[in-house]
């Protein structure tokens, strides 16, 4: 077979024609053929050099478009690259909740003191008026109870338009979940562009692993286990695990099962 | 009743805070990891600690251990108030010493609930 046969060897066929080449080497052999066998030798390493090359420009050439697509600068700073947006995509996403929420909490702390009051009033209020309609209060009493009532009416127009509108405030707090969900739906489609460009570059790595016949030692390959006592954060979808709580209910029943 | 509330989310420390303030108590202080929180308890006189797991620094777990490894701490009452819902962990935690475990997200009556067994336990 020809150089040129080996330079179109597709990496389909470079298995075929090692083997063809390794059963025309022993068959020259046989025959004593030893210069034959000896440019097959050669031949043989020809086509491995040659499917070698192409693997790896493809590797080179898949690497350079993954990073070009992730705008990642090749002088390892990472600003202005996908990662870095979404790095500060995050950093928005907790600093409107944390917003949001503590928005929520400032309203609910200014309308509590509120609502208090007008309970309370309005129970002694009742007081005065259950005993109005048991004729158990003085002229000068009732007087007294209508001027409260007066003040009552009045101080409860102004306390509950400032509840409406800290309800309002607490209704329009809750906005940041668009703008979030906005920005989490950006990086997980990121994330999920990384996922697919990587499996495409380990599966090239892979063909040059193969035809220079490194391999990896296994504990390369291993996930770390995460420790748990370092802590691992909240479990989603923790009712389809084995191994997590998935309410308090559960949580009280292993507890429970170890003697609390 | 002086209580410690250690998170490294300041709207839980205040969600928590508030609660504590329903139930009555007021006397509250914060801190952001075990780091800060351990010289303040070793310090302040607190009477009960109310902590999560997952934070930077020194976490919720190491906090309750060295708690308990102290002379003057280790009978501190200590409440977990955490996202960390695997079995494993909570195993731990029991037998690290904590009194009470209540995952996030929590309700105010479980919150109220899990305090006043700890109490009924530690006055009982």
């Amino acid at each position: 077979m020809a150089l040129q046969d080996l330079e179109t060897a597709t990496e389909d066929s470079f298995e075929k024609i090692f083997g063809d080449k390794a059963k025309e080497l022993v068959s020259r052999l046989e025959n004593n053929d030893v210069a034959g066998a000896v440019g097959l030798i050669q031949d043989l390493q020809n086509v491995r050099d040659q499917n070698l090359y192409q693997e790896i420009g493809r590797l080179t050439r898949a690497l350079h478009e993954s990073i070009k697509n992730f705008k990642i600068d090749s002088n390892v700073q990472i600003a202005g690259s996908d990662i870095d947006e979404a790095q500060e995509g995050l950093n928005y996403v907790v600093n409107m909740t944390a917003k949001a929420a503590n928005k929520t909490m400032d309203m609910v702390d200014s309308a509590l003191p509120i609502s208090q009051s007008i309970s309370t009033e309005a129970v002694d209020i009742k007081q005065d008026w259950d005993r109005f309609l048991n004729k158990e209060l003085s002229a000068a009493d009732f007087r007294g109870l209508t001027k409260r009532v007066s003040i009552f009416l009045d101080s409860t127009v102004v306390n509950t338009k400032k509840l409406n509108g800290n309800l309002n405030d607490i209704l329009l707090a809750q906005d940041f979940q668009d703008l979030t969900g906005q920005v989490i739906q950006k990086i997980t489609a990121m994330v999920t562009d990384v996922e697919s460009s990587l499996v495409n570059l380990v599966a090239m790595a892979g063909h040059v692993d193969q035809m220079t016949g490194i391999k990896h030692k296994q504990a390369d390959a291993e996930i770390k286990d995460v420790d748990p006592l370092k802590g691992v954060g909240p479990q989603i979808n923790a009712e389809d695990k084995e191994d997590v709580a998935s309410d308090q209910v559960d949580v009280d029943d292993l507890l429970s099962s170890l003697g609390f | 009743m002086k209580i410690l509330v250690v998170d490294d989310f300041s709207t839980m420390r205040r969600i928590i805070k508030n609660l504590l303030r329903d139930l009555g108590f007021t006397n509250t202080q914060e801190a952001d990891d075990g780091l800060t929180a351990l010289p303040m308890l070793q310090n302040g006189n607190f009477d009960f600690l109310v902590t999560d797991w997952n934070m930077p620094g020194m976490t919720g777990i190491e906090l309750l251990k060295h708690v308990r490894e102290d002379e003057r701490l280790k009978t501190l009452p200590v409440l977990m108030v955490t996202a960390e819902a695997k079995r494993d962990q909570i195993v731990a935690a029991a037998q690290a010493g904590v009194n009470g475990y209540v995952i996030k997200p929590f309700t105010a009556a479980v919150l109220k609930e899990k305090i006043e067994k700890i109490f009924e336990r530690v006055d009982g």
